[in-house]
């Protein structure tokens, strides 16, 4: 059942939330020992809250459009008075004293927050296999990756242990796993939605976006958890165009651009002209790129006009984002000093406590992470890499800008390949790095992404296709989405 | 090695001179913190004052406070500064006392460039910027007699922490340790007077580290200079300067050279301690902070700063001189203003008053926390009493203290006490009367030389004093005293 | 051919085996101290030579002459976003100590600190 129907159940009554949620529940408890997407299943925090939901239809009162909708938390969206890991050590017990602003605006929707959910440790991964407590397995195949960083929340739908959960995506942490798990995923626009009581990773990329089994969901999540925050500095204030009420418009004359750059091998790129001495990233499969040509089919097929469009510094993306990001991170998670909350590993003087919590607290990854961006913004590094980086991102500005003069929204793939097999990457950073090749240009320029399944690949997995818009073009994203997800395949690999 | 030139305190031999540049740290006196909405307050138990913001807990986001920001430039415009577009940025570096283990501050692109302030001596110290910083949380030492270095361990109280700084960066402007304490004192005065701190170096609501070099005179090099902290008072920044130089001149004087360091001043023992070395520590990986945006303030928003500020102390200084047309010391004038009681004097003046009269009367004995009860023509009554004989000094203090206690018109309280200055020939027979029951006193005064005389003028104006309780003034009668010596 | 195939060399996406060592141990010693974090030699060694293959990598950023374009920290050009000078409630002290490793006399208690703030 969808997130939708169930707010429609509830509130008329045919169903009662708390009979919604002992549905979930019992799919969590029968199936999540093998999936490993949940950190934390809030099952009586869950019950209190459905049982209010109930007791406010029963009255006569309003309830908002997720009435009695189970839904996910990312673990790194902090919750008064409930543990939030971010899946380390580093964090392990800690109950923030305050709710994130997605959180709040979940509950006042009528939500039911029914646990948190797995991550790669502070949201750095893809796999979601940089877990203190263990990795999160994809239920299409539990051999493979969810992907991550959200894998945890990507899974928990996929499996129907929540119709909805809420992800943070950096470089590709909502899509990527989205695409890996067969279910939607949405990055806003930066300053969208709140990042208030979100752990932050890399601040000038990170954004909370809803993954759902459907466009619809999404799109009602979307409208739920975004709008002006004042606590947020970065939010974006002023009226917004809604999302849900669009979503049945179809894309008839839209003009939809396939990026040249995350596209090599397409047969639309063969056919175009002026495409010479394009370059594209590498590693992107075969099969994907099929599916992506079949998504631009479908939406010429339903009035679209798709043509090809280049944005150059779209490979330019993982160089920078790698550089980005983890300067960021390096300063963003030195606050975990063992002296306010958290991990401490006693020491003789505070500077060696700090060594010793920060070295016992923090994964292999989270630490490579924090070495990489205290060499990149270090006295003699600056200027060569993160200042570079910040006039790179004004370079894909500038070309997103000219592409979104021709065409209304660029379609591409999400992730390169379909979900891989636990273990098969973690030895090599840079080959897991890869997987957000795609990913990564949305988070640099700020602008809105979704991946939406479209068939599976090769091997019978889901692959998801991407669209991307200029800054708050979300209804119109959403809306292509939606005709993407009727032309999809029937899926013939449901978990 | 040349010998010390002689003056209020030991100053570095001539042919050294000195280059200083403070760095003032002043607390805003805002209702709230620099990012987040708890109380800027002092004195409270510690870490009630504390949210997710402050405390630098994990998801939490830092938004501006519109009132520091105005503060701030109100500040630089104060100071002649350029104010400008501006960011926020990180200074990178672990410690106890900083929630985020990073300090929001602000770096390549300050609010505040380029402005000066004029010593009321006339010299001119650059402002180099004056920009937003937050305040860090409160360390306490615990154990092992209070010495850092042999604490057990150490307590923090992060009611402080966030609390909006501006950082004064002075040029290395300032040549000896007086021109220092001037320049700290009138920053002082202009902060109070714009109303955005209020600058007690006691409390630390203002802190001064002076960064010290010396040079052969003459010479425009600049070399190693050490930056001294803990400066809490006046009196310590300007022994901390001169013995510092002085211990700079030894090393050169010796073939030595100071080491770059941070310095400690210790007030107990007089001198400057080595703190940490700055040789490679300082890499603070300064960069933008992504959690914050840009202040952009519109021309009209400066320009409304400017037509909104108040008069301030230089400008004040120089109306109440040109007020006073010589007669006003330059040390009342800047006493007068620092205590806002500049224009009190000049509107006496304005009513009649005799200007250095009034300008002492008020600087010496009016330095009470209220004094809104003196009206500028009860003081310009007051200073006409007193020219005109009316009054004794004596009688004139004691008058002004009881119209700052809301006593009313001068001339009603010198009648209620009976107050009358002793002239012509009653003050002259009470001095005959003096002088006659002191015959010896008398003729040790008249044979004496100029020191036993002034002695015993000193003891036969306090046997007039006396018999007329205090009703004589004490220059007429020294001036009797002489015609009677002399006939 | 694919616009892959058809790219100049220099700008082909390349992850080369082998690394330019551009990180060495030492210096990695170092950015570990900046970033209070311990490592092994071999730690040392490994993290040096993984850092080297990513900044290998963004070479193409590196090479990159941008200098005539300004920086973007963020997408979206918002300013003066300020807030009012208005008091609001703070946390309860004993909720936020609850969550502290070590506590005293309403305070947050860490081991003797030997060197001063800079
Ligand atoms: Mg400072
Ligand atoms: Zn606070």
């Amino acid at each position: 059942m969808t997130a939708l129907g169930i707010a429609a159940a509830v509130k008329s009554g045919e169903r009662t939330a708390l009979d919604v949620l002992d549905e979930h529940l019992a799919r969590i408890s029968q199936r999540d020992t093998e999936i490993g997407a949940f950190n934390l299943v809030l099952a009586d925090e869950a019950r209190t809250a459905a049982r209010e939901v109930d007791a406010a239809v029963s009255r006569g009162d309003a309830v908002g459009p997720l009435a009695g909708v189970p839904v996910a938390l990312k673990d790194n969206l902090c919750t008064r008075g409930v543990p939030t890991t971010c899946s380390s050590r580093m964090l392990e017990g800690w109950r923030p004293p305050y709710d994130a602003t997605v959180v709040q605006r979940l509950r006042s929707a009528g939500a039911v927050i029914v646990g948190k959910t797995n991550l790669d440790e502070f949201a750095m991964g893809s796999s979601t296999e940089n877990s203190a407590f263990g990795p999160t397995r994809n239920p299409h195949d539990t051999d493979r990756v969810p992907g991550g960083s959200s894998g945890g929340s990507a899974a928990a739908v996929a499996a129907g242990f929540a119709p909805l959960a809420l992800g943070s995506d950096t470089g590709g942490s909502v899509r990527q796993p989205a695409a890996l798990c067969g279910v939607v995923g949405l990055k806003p626009t930066y300053g969208a939605v709140s990042r208030y009581g979100l752990v932050a990773f890399a601040s000038s990329l990170d954004q909370i976006g809803p993954m759902a089994s459907n466009v619809a969901d999404a799109a009602a999540c979307f409208e739920a958890i975004s709008g002006h925050d004042p606590l947020d500095s970065t939010s974006i204030d002023g009226a917004r165009d809604p999302v849900v009420a669009g979503l049945g418009q179809g894309v008839n004359g839209l003009r939809v651009g396939l990026v040249a750059e995350l596209c090599a091998g397409s047969a639309r790129l063969q056919e175009a002209d002026g495409l010479d001495g394009v370059s594209a990233v590498e590693g992107v499969a075969a099969d994907v790129i099929g599916r992506v040509d079949a998504a631009a089919a479908a939406l010429e097929a339903a009035g679209a006009a798709v043509t090809v469009v280049s944005v150059p510094s779209a490979v330019l993306g993982l160089s920078a984002y790698y550089l980005i990001a983890p300067a960021e991170a390096s300063s963003n998670l030195a606050r975990y000093d063992g002296v306010r909350y958290g991990l401490r590993v006693d020491a003789a003087n505070a500077a060696e406590m700090n060594v010793s919590s920060r070295t016992a607290g923090f994964g292999a990854e989270v630490k490579r992470r924090i070495m990489l961006g205290t060499y990149a913004l270090s006295a003699g590094y600056y200027d060569a890499f993160y200042a570079k980086t910040l006039r790179v991102r004004t370079l894909m500005l500038r070309e997103c800008a000219a592409a979104y003069a021709g065409v209304d929204v660029l379609l591409g793939p999400t992730a390169p390949t379909t979900a891989f097999e636990l273990g098969a990457k973690t030895a090599d950073p840079l080959l897991m790095y890869l997987n957000d090749v795609c990913t990564i240009p949305s988070n640099l320029t700020g602008h809105p992404a979704v991946s939406v399944p479209f068939g599976c690949g090769d091997d019978g997995l889901p692959v998801g296709v991407q669209l991307m818009g200029p800054a708050l073009s979300e209804p119109v994203l959403l809306r292509a989405a939606a005709v993407l997800e009727k032309a999809a395949p029937p899926d013939g690999n449901a978990p | 090695m040349s010998r010390a030139v002689p003056g209020r305190e030991p100053a570095v031999p001539e042919d050294w001179e000195l280059v200083v540049g403070l760095e003032v740290h002043v607390e805003l006196s805002t209702a709230t913190k620099l990012f987040c909405g708890c109380a800027n307050r002092f004195g409270d138990e510690p870490n009630t004052n504390v949210c997710p913001v402050c405390l630098g807990l994990p998801g939490s986001l830092p938004v501006a406070n519109a009132e520091a920001v105005d503060c701030a430039m109100r500040l630089g415009r104060a100071l002649g500064c350029e104010v400008r577009g501006a960011v926020f940025a990180r200074k990178n570096y672990f410690y106890p006392d900083m929630p985020k283990d990073y300090q929001i501050s602000q770096y390549d692109q300050p609010t505040n460039t380029d402005g000066c302030l004029e010593l009321p001596d006339g010299h001119t110290v650059g402002i180099e910027r004056a920009h937003i910083e937050e305040d860090t949380g409160k360390t306490t030492h615990i154990g092992g007699g209070g010495r850092i270095h042999d604490a057990d361990y150490a307590l923090v109280d992060y009611n402080r922490a966030g609390v909006p700084l501006v950082e004064i960066v002075s040029r290395p402007d300032i040549r000896t340790a007086e021109q220092a304490r001037a320049y700290v004192r009138e920053l002082r005065a202009i902060l109070l007077a714009i109303g955005v701190s209020d600058a007690r170096m006691e409390e630390g609501s203002m802190r001064v580290d002076a960064n010290v070099s010396v040079r052969p005179t003459g010479s425009d090099e600049l070399r190693t200079r050490c930056e001294i902290k803990n400066l809490s008072s006046l009196r310590a920044l300007g022994r901390a300067i001169v013995y510092e130089a002085q211990r700079h001149v030894d090393l050169w004087s010796g073939g030595e050279r100071p080491r770059q360091e941070t310095r400690h001043w210790d007030e107990a023992n007089g001198r400057t301690t080595p703190g940490r070395s700055k040789e490679d520590a300082d890499d603070y990986r300064y960069f933008q902070d992504p959690d914050l945006v840009p202040l952009a303030p519109a021309a009209e928003t400066v320009a409304a700063i400017d037509a909104a500020l108040p008069p301030l102390p230089a400008a004040r200084r120089a109306d109440l001189a040109a007020d006073g047309g010589g007669a006003v010391s330059a040390e009342d004038a800047a006493l007068l203003v620092e205590r806002g009681q500049d224009d009190l004097v000049r509107a006496a003046i304005a009513a009649g008053a005799d200007p250095g009269v009034a300008a002492t009367r008020v600087a010496n004995d009016l330095a009470v926390e209220d004094w809104a009860p003196v009206t500028p023509e009860g003081l310009a009554a007051l200073v006409a009493m007193e020219t005109s004989g009316r009054l004794t000094a004596t009688q004139s203090k004691q008058v002004l203290a009881e119209m700052a206690e809301g006593g009313g018109f001068p001339d009603a309280i010198a009648e209620r006490r009976g107050f009358q200055a002793m002239a012509g020939d009653d003050l002259a027979a009470a001095v005959d009367q003096v002088i006659s029951e002191n015959a010896e006193a008398w003729s040790r005064f008249c044979a004496g030389d100029e020191a036993e005389r002034k002695k015993l003028a000193g003891f036969l104006t306090g046997q007039v004093m006396r018999a007329t309780r205090g009703q004589a003034d004490g220059a007429a009668v020294n001036r009797l005293l002489g015609e009677r010596a002399g006939s | 051919m694919s616009p892959a195939e058809r790219a100049p060399a220099d700008r082909r996406r390349a992850y080369p085996s082998d690394v330019s060592g551009r990180i060495t141990r030492d210096e990695a010693a170092h950015v570990a101290r900046l970033a209070r974090l311990r490592f092994s030699d071999e730690e040392l060694d490994e993290l040096a030579a993984q850092l080297s293959a990513v900044l290998d990598h963004a070479a193409d950023v590196e090479a990159l002459d941008v200098t005539d374009i300004a920086p973007t920290s963020h997408p979206h050009p918002l300013v003066n976003v300020t807030r009012a000078d208005e008091v609001r409630p703070s946390l309860d002290r004993d909720e936020v100590l609850a969550q502290a490793p070590s506590v005293d006399d309403g305070q947050f208690r860490v081991p003797p600190i030997l060197g001063e703030a800079p």
